[in-house]
């Protein structure tokens, strides 16, 4: 039997309460609300939380809803929310690429967008995602709310800006005109890591693309933001050879490390293809020439 | 497309009473989540025990100091090897005749060695106080790979065996004849080299391995409950092991969620579980977590080929092949004892060769012992997935068709009996006839034109074959034995006073299905339905002696010893009926369930009016017990050889590497197929681990020796999502020495389809890349390795 060490645990019933009981337990404390990734480091006592407090009642933090020029996400909304939004479906197609390749049915049954944001793992696919989107994420802590950028909530590996008294309540996404998304990632098998995956949306204006966001998963300490291919995208009109030189930017600007997943010369390659791959389906989704 | 599924189940075919399309009797409990695994049994008064193992692959052990776990408030003791060595425990003998250490004393050998075992009244607390022991250790130099164990510097493993200098873990084993094989080579027109590799892999049964040990004082009784492949196999060594009176011992099995030659082994685990309730006089259970299971219990393969096959005339002629198996730290390997190197020679394949000549050699590593049959017969696996290979690479070379060459190249049917140049009796077949039927099914033809189409397209499509010849169901006792056991299984039947009967037989299911197969042999040779017919396994109290389920043994020993078991009762029932008829036995007749008046069919005695007599009080014949029972022990006078012929399609993405498996065709010769159903569910989960195998699954490990695919996040298992709808078809060629005809299947496609995917995934890059070998397994980055023209082989 795989046993976790010792904890104590108590079920959340306010956002409010949240907050005071991360404050009144200090640095032993996590919250947990899918623990798919919580829990099997527990077991293999790699994580040892003295304790727990279980935010899986807060249902306030559930939903995916159109708020003026935003979608909201809270953030307890499950994977398997997030792959049968029709709303996301038809504003960030990408979500949906990407939870339909995100674990299995068990663990998108039970994972949510704040655990798989705060955990923040470099191969995680959902931080690439809301990266592409220019998502925002909304932190409440003893202090009051904060919104950040995505750039400023991966701070580094495995850290993000949400504090340790503080709690991720949702999540932003900005909608505009023209846009097209798409999330590529390849693994060794249904339900793993990524070896490398990139996720990308634009925003077309007037046959250019007047804005893009790149960012790739699994191909360095934290989720890669692709800053320089996105100033080469900017203002130009979609053709392959754009995409061939966005995906070299990806090559160049990722760092991987060689792991059971493969080499390093073949995930930088792999950062290109998949940088290429989702431009293109992004841009033929914006131009609605993909279904 | 040609139609697969011919024996589709209707009315007339659901309930067979005997051999047809039954479904399977232990399923409605299964998929209910009903069935008794060892996890699920509480014992009052039981407590828990747990290892703590090694972090170092190799270490000199300084010191132990378990005093803070002992003073944890719910320890109840601390087991090191001091204390084992007190009760004659410290070592345990192997399979191979070689020694482990049970707990290690001196050092450990590879990283996950058990060390210490702890007892607590509960499993989290036994977990805890593992953190509790100091365990001081002065690392050892490291050797993991087999190919540098023989260095003259390599650091010495086994320096607990007396008279050990190297890592040499067996003498060179030798088979088929050196000069004649290199007469063949002499003459060749073509000769093919390579060194094949089949890396280390796991065979990961979804239930791990674990025990719960009753040792009852008053009375001597030890009770263990195991989930094991072979419970009386496991008794008689537990016996020598512990010095244990036999017959106090009781061995249960239970349900058993896998197998798979991982639950053949005794571990160490369970001589520490059952030395802690003798010792404490309460029940102990342990049951390892998944990387123990994947770290320390019997993995498979593992082999180092180097290999050269020659053809003349268009004819595949001679093979040479010298191999290093890596055992690890002990030599725990699974093979009858006769055969040093298993049944690995049995590597000339399908094909009758001119000569062969076959090398062996194991080397110690400071990797996790074992070398189990990971569902495979004693090292076969290796010796197909060679010969294939090699076979696909020499029709590369020669500018033919793989398949061309291999019908060139077969043993004819009227070669059989066939003797191979290394000395098996492959007793029938006609190889050409299944190949064909692979051929149809794939539409062979049209397959290549499409991969010509694809290519010109930039598309990568590859088609790979893979033809194997097995030997299965160990097996005769005049060649083969483990651990001086003969290699044969009993059965016993009774048929009560109301027809219904009790089938006791010494398989042990792990899975296969054999409440059902096993009883509808009965129903076949007596007539009783199979709902009438219980099948008890898995007891060593209510079972008769045999060495158990491995090696798709079941069925060509098992299977026989029931159906001889029903024919003496049979024989006995046409004693009685004569009686009861008022007629001779030679004047009756036999039809499924009654034995008639052959001159008046209207005249008979069905099977339970003939149970109820050899009950009642109605006179017996002459000098006949009353009763109908029966029991056997079946010694198989040979192997049986099932083989088949396997086409994989593959596509590989040429941007990224990804190999997609889009069709498999296995067809399989199994002889006569029992429920077609059960042997179907077998060639589903086989190929699907051969995907697996092929395409996923290893255990690597670093230079330090530590294990890099401990947790199946990164021993990767195949899903329903990397295999394709299976088309399966078959060939009938009955086993002329089964009592049934019947051949083994469980092990056939784990055996065969890793070479025709590899072989496909060779043939679909060979042509645009010049790929002509890459090892197993085939992830995208090892395959886009190739590609680029560097691929390294698995470490």
């Amino acid at each position: 039997m795989q046993t976790p060490a010792s904890f104590e645990y108590e079920r959340a019933t306010s956002v409010d309460g949240v907050i005071a009981a991360l404050k009144k337990r200090g640095s032993g404390a996590r919250v947990i609300a899918g623990g798919h990734s919580l829990m099997p480091m527990m077991k293999l006592r790699l994580a040892k939380p003295e304790y727990l407090i279980d935010i899986n009642d807060l249902t306030e933090l559930s939903y995916i809803r159109e708020e003026g020029e935003e979608i909201a996400i809270g953030a307890l909304t499950r994977h398997v929310e997030l792959l049968n939004s029709e709303l996301l479906a038809e504003h960030f197609p990408l979500f949906r690429d990407a939870e339909q390749v995100i674990a299995d049915p068990v663990v998108r049954n039970r994972g949510t967008i704040g655990g798989s944001l705060c955990q923040a793992d470099a191969a995680e696919d959902l931080s690439a995602v809301c990266s592409a989107v220019k998502a925002k994420a909304v932190i409440r802590g003893a202090d009051g709310e904060r919104t950040v950028s995505m750039e400023e909530f991966h701070v580094g590996p495995y850290t993000t800006a949400v504090g340790a008294g503080d709690l991720l309540i949702e999540v932003r996404l900005p909608l505009r005109a023209g846009a097209g998304s798409a999330h590529e990632k390849v693994e060794r098998r249904a339900g793993d890591w990524a070896i490398a995956a990139a996720s990308a949306a634009v925003w077309m204006d007037g046959g250019k693309i007047a804005e893009a966001g790149i960012a790739l998963s699994a191909v360095g300490l934290t989720t890669i933001h692709l800053s320089r291919a996105e100033q080469l995208l900017k203002g130009k009109a979609p053709t392959d050879e754009l995409f061939v030189e966005a995906g070299e930017i990806a090559s160049t600007d990722c760092s991987p490390s060689a792991d059971g997943r493969g080499p390093v010369d073949y995930k930088r390659h792999l950062a290109g293809v998949l940088t290429g791959r989702a431009l293109r389906r992004a841009v033929s989704r914006a131009l609605h020439q993909e279904a | 497309m040609a139609v697969v599924e011919q024996n589709l189940p209707s009315p007339e075919t659901e309930r067979p009473i005997g051999f047809g399309r039954l479904k399977r009797k232990e399923d409605a409990r299964f998929i209910r989540g009903q069935g008794t695994y060892l996890d699920d049994i509480r014992l009052p008064g039981m407590v828990y025990g747990a290892i703590l193992r090694s972090p170092y692959a190799h270490a000199r052990i300084v010191s132990i100091d378990t005093s803070k776990a002992l003073a944890h408030p719910k320890v109840a003791a601390v087991v090191t090897a001091k204390d084992l060595e007190t009760l004659g425990l410290a070592w345990m003998p192997t399979i191979s005749y070689d020694t482990q250490a049970v707990l290690a004393g001196d050092k450990v050998r590879f990283q996950g060695q058990e060390v210490a075992f702890v007892i607590a009244t509960d499993e989290y607390s036994a977990n805890d106080a593992l953190e509790l022991i100091d365990v001081e250790y002065e690392p050892l130099p490291v050797v993991v790979n087999a190919r540098k164990a023989l260095d003259p510097d390599a650091p010495l493993i086994r320096d607990d065996k007396i008279g050990q200098r190297d890592n040499l873990a067996s003498p060179t084993w030798e088979a088929g004849d050196e000069a004649s094989t290199d007469a063949a080579f002499a003459e060749a027109d073509t000769v093919v080299v390579r060194d094949i590799i089949y890396p280390r892999c796991h065979p990961a049964p979804l239930e791990t391995c674990g025990m719960i040990a009753d040792f009852n004082p008053q009375t001597g009784q030890l009770d263990i409950y195991n989930g094991n492949q072979a419970p009386h196999a496991h008794r008689t060594v537990y016996a020598h092991v512990a010095g244990l009176a036999e017959h106090m011992i009781r061995i249960m099995c239970n349900d058993i969620g896998g197998g798979f030659g991982n639950k053949v082994p005794v571990y160490p685990g369970y001589v520490c579980a059952i030395a802690g309730s003798i010792v404490a006089g309460v029940p102990v259970k342990w049951v390892e977590n998944r990387t123990e299971n994947l770290t320390s219990t019997g993995f498979a393969r593992d082999y180092i080929m180097h290999s050269e096959i020659c053809a003349k005339d268009g004819r595949i002629t001679g093979l040479r092949v010298d191999v290093i198996a890596d055992h690890g730290a002990f030599d725990s390997t699974a093979q009858p004892t006769k055969f040093p190197a298993g049944f690995f020679h049995i590597v000339c394949g399908s094909y009758d060769l001119k000569a062969s000549h076959v090398k062996v050699k194991a080397v110690y590593t400071n990797k996790a012992p074992g070398g189990v049959a990971y569902r495979c017969s004693f090292r076969i696996t290796e010796a197909v997935y060679l010969v294939e290979r090699m076979v696909e690479a020499l029709a590369v070379e020669m500018g033919v068709d793989p398949i061309d060459l291999r019908m060139n190249s077969f043993i004819a049917p009227e070669q059989f009996p066939y003797e191979t140049t290394t000395g098996w009796t492959y007793d029938s077949g006609n190889y050409a006839k299944t190949m064909r039927v692979a051929m149809d099914i794939a539409g062979y033809e049209d397959l290549r034109r499409e991969q010509l189409e694809k290519r010109k397209k930039g598309e990568l499509m590859g088609i790979g074959i893979s033809f194997f010849t097995e030997g299965v169901g160990a097996g005769p006792r005049k060649h083969m034995d483990i651990l001086g056991l003969a290699m044969n299984d009993g059965a016993d039947l009774r048929v009560h006073p109301s027809g219904k009967a009790v089938v006791s037989i010494s398989a042990q299911t792990q899975g296969q299905g054999h409440e059902t197969t096993f009883a509808q042999i009965v129903a076949e040779e007596l007539g009783i339905p199979p709902e009438d017919i219980e099948v008890r396994y898995g007891d060593t109290d209510r079972s008769p002696y045999g060495l158990g389920t491995y090696g798709s043994r079941s069925t060509p020993v098992s299977g026989a010893a029931v159906a001889v078991v029903s024919r003496k009762v049979r024989d006995k029932a046409r004693l009685i009926a004569a009686t009861m008829l008022e007629t001779r036995p030679e004047d009756l007749a036999w039809e499924k369930g009654r034995w008639y008046v052959k001159g008046d069919p209207e005249k008979g005695a069905m099977i339970e009016e003939i149970a109820s007599r050899a009950y009642s009080g109605e006179p017996m014949p002459a000098d006949m017990e009353g009763g109908l029972d029966a029991q056997v022990i079946y010694d198989p006078p040979n192997l049986t050889y099932p083989y088949g012929a396997y086409i994989a399609v593959v596509d590989i993405d040429p941007d990224t590497a990804q190999v997609t498996v889009r069709r498999f065709i296995a067809v399989d010769d199994c002889g006569v197929r029992i429920n077609p159903m059960v042997v179907e569910g077998q060639i589903h989960g086989g190929l699907a681990e051969g995907i697996g195998i092929a395409l996923m699954e290893l255990i690597s490990f670093d230079e330090e020796g530590n294990c890099l695919n401990s947790s199946f996040m990164d021993y990767l298992i195949p899903t329903a999502l990397e295999c394709p709808d299976f088309e399966l078809g078959e060939t009938v060629t009955p086993c002329p020495h089964h009592p049934l005809g019947a051949k083994g299947v469980g092990e056939s496609p784990n055996v065969g389809s890793p070479p025709a995917i590899v072989n496909a995934v060779i043939d679909a890059l060979h042509e645009t890349h010049g790929v002509d070998h890459v090892d197993m397994p085939c992830t995208p980055a090892r395959v886009w390795a190739a590609m680029q023209g560097h691929a390294e082989p698995p470490q």
